[in-house]
């Protein structure tokens, strides 16, 4: 909201510097994002009549112009268009400067010479107008020659763009920042109070009618009637104070509308009385389907229920007398019964509306205003009357007697018991009743102290104070703020509770370490992708879809990283950087219809909802220059080794999709698989664009792998070592294809015992020797007693009993 | 024996000593020197026959030569230990020579050990979760998809109620409309945790988030935020400011500090913003902070009444404060990233960096 300084004292005396202003607004949460200042560099500027205006050979663009400021001809060349001989219009003479910093110089254009420059709105910062030049022709004593300032009443101003937050409707007004400012600056702050207008001698009744049907919607409505109005521009010091504010002039009904909304937050709307059939207003919800042209030229569908959660779909409708339909209550006019030059006799309408029937509605048609943003958040329903009492003030012609008001539930002012010492339980500060007080009574709460007790009534334009109980901590912020947060002391607290990472935490933290450690750098790929890579990897199955997506490539929520980090080696790899190493911690989701979760869900009171299924990955692609599975199973190891898990057993799996059919093995612990590892399906990674490489995948379910209960741990708990020689056997079984190196492994593994200190695979072979479909795995056993030497005859039943587990399994010795 | 054959001995002994000693430095390896040492000092050398050679003299004359034997065997074995010694030096000069490497010769590109690297979006929450596991919070985790209880209801922000707009939100295509969302931010974890565990709590969550929005240099669609609660007896606003700036000076740094101003969020009451020296200017001003010296971090606020209720958490009985930030954000600022927009594109050149 663009708030000029010159507005604010018209309800308090701020003497300040504006930056000092700037500060307390700050502090006071109406936060300055911007300071203009107004009427600055506009000292040389002066009115020029416009005397003839010529083609310049060979230009379309520019013309040039004969001005005379007062003292004689002037040839200056313009871009505008907008303006014929006779107008008036700004001229900023060689050697002036404008508000912008701009230098104006003679200059030389297309073999013409200018002598000076005729300004825009924009260019003399006085509007955000830069369509044509500024014409003057129609204010009021403007003659050539006459400075700018004087010919407009401009004075030096300053107009900060304050940010009202959300809950503040009361302060997105002239006079609500003022009464903030005031407050906290302890400065009388004063609200217009409208002299009574001149009077029709008729009573309103006899003019217009007012019916509400819809009184839940709106809850109040208060018509007026003035007659004799004659629709020209608006002052010339009400112009001003809009077009800082930020709104266009348009006429003087219309200006007088805006002024008393920017004013005192207030929106109301003029109709020209003689346009309204039945000559009154009839307000009703929308009927099912009803459809009103809205003064944007935009047919809106009205009294059907949106997709937006809460949306019951009734709209609130304003109509004339006759029950068509003139606008949408709060929020747009209709085109209709628009004021327009003709006229002369002005219906004015100003209501309080539902805040939340506003809002839905304002959503669903997805139409925000000026009014509907005030009504939706919430005004004054007793700030009405002063709203049409300035309405008519300013407009300045007969008004008949009385007004229509229609009054449904209201709200009245709101009481609030604040227990004193819940001021210090709060804010950690001990404010005493008087004080709170002293904050508060210059916001308009009215305070009585009750031993205790600060009793306080909450004034009807603070609808974000709440009702007790909740309304204590409400009145508590905002003595907090008037007070001011930098006042509040600071105190680290402190309590005897201990803090720290979870295990799994920990160990998350420590896995990713891990494959860092070994080369591997963390990715983020996009959680929302497009369902065609699913399928691309050969995930049939449903996935969760966005209903509304920023794109179609973004449209469904991954079930796997697999597209996402190949997409990453391929991006990498078209930018030359080369092979690497990439895992990602992240969620994959499942649909509800395959593994789902329920929830508390919204608005039904302790309904259930279902919800997607999600499961904590850590994936990655190894595309080092020679990775492989190979590689995957190795960094699987040291993963295991770090994490200490108990040996997890791989079982070959050619239906993993995505992945190689024959280079993939799960990772098997009791009840499932806790991970996979492998390659990616070369064809697969190829429709990702990685191509002429070995990808090799490791995915790991880390809710299952970092869980002890699944994923069992070896213990903490030291193992003394022996201090006797170890004796090593090497064995070399021919071992069909068909039959895991692991499974010879973990016969042999247990075969041994508890002498056995390990079981190494350190050869394979085949070739000559050695039949097709057989390969000769060699292994080194070596054993070990903690309180002993085992002797020769100890190790030969050892070893015998290790090649008597391997033929079990189908490893025959060489 | 006579002198003449004394003489002899003399001669014999001179000789041999002579002829070892070219023998043994003409060796110019160590391997060369163990030979020559076999020929000269060993068993069958002409010096040992001829010790075994005085048997055959009488006593006083044995006696003579035994010694002058016996003397050029002592110098000709520190001869050997001599040129042992400079052999072994020269040797190991060679072998040095011979090993010489440039150690700028590697690099990571052809280094077979090359470490990975954490994204930095992993590391700043690391630095974030590890201040405040320092001051005493715990680390609570919460699913990225939620209801509409969890993610709005909950915290005070009922069914189209205009402060939803301050939330642009992803509905999924679940249950009735608009009913199950991407969490827009890491408050639904506070609901959580406060429906499962009683007070007192308190505890930091981090995650990722996501709000409809078109991506820019400051702002990702999916992001990640770092939530705090403290929920417990006697906790006041002045310990939230408090606890936001020990924070803020063990992150960022000493000469860092936060001001609060007020403002609303539907789940606190009263609210505020938590706005932070200027990291680029240190509070001087500049075109970061629009020239105030401030830069917005965070908001935050004491727990709203209509949360506890929510929740089932007597407000009589405890208060509590939350708060809640960009985790990308704070990454941004403390390493001066100009566009978020590249911790999502997993390029190498970037991740490499950190």
């Amino acid at each position: 909201m663009r708030v000029p300084l010159s507005w604010l004292r018209d309800f308090a005396p701020f003497d300040q510097d504006p930056t000092a202003l700037v500060a307390t607004l700050d502090d006071l949460g109406l936060v300055v994002e911007g300071v203009e200042r107004v009427g600055e560099g506009l000292e040389d500027v002066v009115v020029a009549r416009v005397d003839d205006i010529a083609a310049i050979a060979g230009a379309d663009r520019i013309r040039l112009v004969t001005v005379d400021a007062g003292d004689g001809p002037l040839e200056v060349v313009c871009g505008a268009w907008n303006f014929a001989a006779g107008d008036l219009v700004p001229l900023a003479p060689v050697g002036s400067t404008l508000p912008g910093g701009m230098q104006i110089g003679r200059r030389k254009m297309k073999g013409a010479t200018s002598n000076g420059m005729l300004c825009s709105g924009r260019e003399l910062a006085l509007s955000d107008d830069h369509e044509g030049i500024l014409v003057m022709t129609e204010v009021e004593g403007a003659a050539p020659g006459l400075p700018l300032t004087e010919a407009l009443g401009i004075q030096r101003d300053v107009v900060f763009d304050v940010t009202v937050e959300g809950n503040r409707p009361d302060a997105w007004c002239m006079a609500g920042v003022a009464r903030d400012l005031a407050g906290r600056l302890r400065l009388p702050f004063t609200l217009p109070d409208p002299a009574p207008p001149p009077s029709l001698g008729r009573p309103v009744a006899s003019l217009a009618t007012l019916v509400v049907e819809a009184a839940d919607l709106c809850p109040r409505m208060v018509v007026r009637v003035i007659e004799g109005v004659s629709v020209g521009p608006s002052p010339r010091w009400m112009a001003r104070r809009l077009l800082m504010a930020g709104m266009r002039p348009i006429n003087v009904v219309v200006d007088v509308s805006n002024y008393v909304m920017l004013e005192l937050g207030q929106p109301n709307h003029p109709y020209d009385l003689d346009r309204l059939p039945g000559a009154g207003l009839l307000v009703r919800r929308a009927g099912p389907g009803e459809r009103l042209v809205t003064l944007d030229g935009v047919e809106r569908v009205l009294g059907t229920p949106g997709r937006g959660l809460g949306d019951t779909g009734e709209d609130c409708l304003i109509c004339d007398a006759e029950g068509a339909p003139v606008g949408i209550g709060g929020i747009m006019g209709g085109e209709r019964p628009e004021i327009g030059a003709s006229t002369t006799r002005v219906l004015l309408e100003a209501a309080y509306f539902t805040p939340m029937a506003i809002a839905r509605t304002s959503k669903r048609l997805g139409l925000r205003t000026e009014a509907s943003a005030r009504f939706e958040r919430g005004c004054d329903p007793w700030g009405v009357d002063r709203a049409v009492a300035r309405f008519c003030e300013l407009l300045d012609a007969p008004v008949a007697d009385g007004s229509l008001d229609v009054r449904g539930e209201v709200p009245h002012p709101l009481r609030v018991n604040v227990p004193v010492p819940r001021i210090e339980a709060l804010l950690g500060v001990a404010i005493d009743a008087d004080e709170a007080a002293s904050h508060l009574e210059p916001l308009g709460f009215g305070c009585e102290r009750e031993g205790q007790v600060l009793v306080v009534t909450v004034p009807t334009n603070r609808p974000d104070v709440r009702p007790e109980p909740r309304g204590v901590a409400d009145v508590i912020e905002e003595i907090a703020r008037t007070y001011g947060y930098a006042r509040i002391p600071r105190r680290t607290p402190a309590w005897p509770e201990p803090g720290g990472l979870t295990a799994r935490q920990k160990a998350r933290r420590f896995t990713a370490d891990v494959l860092a450690g070994l080369g591997a750098l963390e990715a983020w790929t996009p959680s929302m992708i497009d369902d065609d890579d699913h399928r691309r990897m050969g995930l049939e199955g449903p996935a969760v879809t966005v209903a509304n997506p920023i794109a179609k490539e973004q449209a469904w929520l991954r079930r796997s990283m697999l597209p996402g980090l190949v997409r990453a080696l391929a991006h990498n790899a078209n930018r030359r950087q080369g092979a690497i190493r990439l895992f990602e911690i992240g969620t994959v989701f499942s649909h509800p219809s395959e593994a789902g979760r329920t929830a508390r869900g919204g608005t039904g009171g302790g309904a259930t909802a279902l919800l997607p299924g999600e499961r904590e990955l850590l994936s990655a692609v190894f595309a080092e220059e020679g990775d492989d599975a190979r590689t995957v199973v190795a960094a699987w190891l040291a993963i295991s080794e770090a994490l200490r898990l108990e040996p997890v057993e791989l079982v070959a799996d050619d239906g993993v999709p995505g992945l190689h059919p024959s280079r993939t093995a799960r990772l098997a612990v009791g009840g499932g698989p806790i991970g996979v590892l492998g390659e990616v399906d070369p064809s697969v990674a190829a429709s990702f664009g990685v191509e002429g490489t070995r990808v090799g995948w490791m995915e790991l379910d880390l809710g299952l792998v970092l869980d002890p209960t699944v994923a069992v741990r070896r213990s903490e708990q030291a193992q003394p070592v022996s201090r006797y020689p170890s004796a090593d056997v090497d064995l070399a079984f021919a071992v069909p294809d068909a039959v895991a190196a692991g499974r010879v492994g973990r016969a042999l593994t247990e075969a041994g015992g508890d002498l056995l200190e390990s079981a190494t695979l350190f050869d394979v072979y085949r070739g000559p020797g050695v039949p097709g479909g057989v390969r000769s795995l060699a292994f080194r056993l070596r054993y070990c007693a903690l309180d002993r030497t085992l002797t020769d005859e100890e190790v030969g039943t050892l070893r015998q009993a290790a090649i008597d587990a391997a033929a079990g399994v189908g490893a025959v010795l060489r | 024996m006579t002198v003449g054959e004394t003489e002899a001995m003399d001669g014999v002994a001179a000789r041999l000593e002579r002829d070892a000693a070219a023998a043994i430095r003409a060796a110019e390896t160590t391997e060369a020197l163990a030979d020559a040492v076999t020929a000269v000092l060993g068993k069958r050398s002409a010096l040992a026959r001829a010790h075994r050679d005085l048997a055959g003299l009488d006593p006083n004359a044995r006696r003579e030569a035994g010694r002058m034997l016996h003397d050029a065997r002592q110098r000709l074995e520190e001869l050997v230990a001599a040129r042992r010694e400079e052999l072994a030096a020269s040797e190991r000069r060679a072998m040095l020579e011979g090993d010489r490497l440039d150690l700028t010769e590697v690099t990571t590109v052809a280094s077979p050990i090359a470490r990975g690297h954490l994204h930095l979006v992993d590391q700043t929450q690391r630095a974030l979760e590890d201040v405040f596991v320092a001051m005493g919070f715990t680390v609570a985790e919460g699913p990225e998809s939620e209801t509409d209880w969890y993610n709005f209801e909950a915290l005070n922000i009922p069914p189209a109620h205009p402060a939803r707009s301050m939330w642009d939100t992803f509905y999924l295509d679940l249950g009735q409309p608009e009913t199950v969302v991407l969490r827009t931010h890491t408050s639904p974890v506070q609901v959580h945790l406060m429906e499962e565990q009683a007070p007192p709590i308190h505890a930091v969550m981090p995650g990722r988030c996501y709000r409809h929005e078109t991506p820019d240099a400051r702002h990702l669609a999916t992001f990640h935020q770092l939530e705090g609660l403290v929920v417990d007896k006697g906790i006041t606003f002045a310990d939230l400011a408090g606890t936001l700036e020990t924070f803020t000076n063990a992150y960022f740094g000493a000469d860092i500090h936060t001001r609060l101003r007020p403002a609303y969020f539907p789940f606190t009451e009263p609210s505020a913003e938590v706005e932070i020296t200027c990291t680029i200017c240190l509070g001087a001003g500049c075109r970061t902070c629009s020239n105030t010296g401030w830069v917005e971090l965070a908001g935050c606020g004491m727990v709203d009444p209509a949360v506890f209720e929510a929740v089932g958490i007597d407000p009589t009985e405890w208060t509590g404060f939350a708060f809640g930030f960009g985790i990308d954000r704070c990454a941004q600022m403390r390493h001066g990233i100009a566009d978020l927009r590249v911790l999502d594109e997993n390029e190498l050149r970037f991740l490499r960096q950190f």
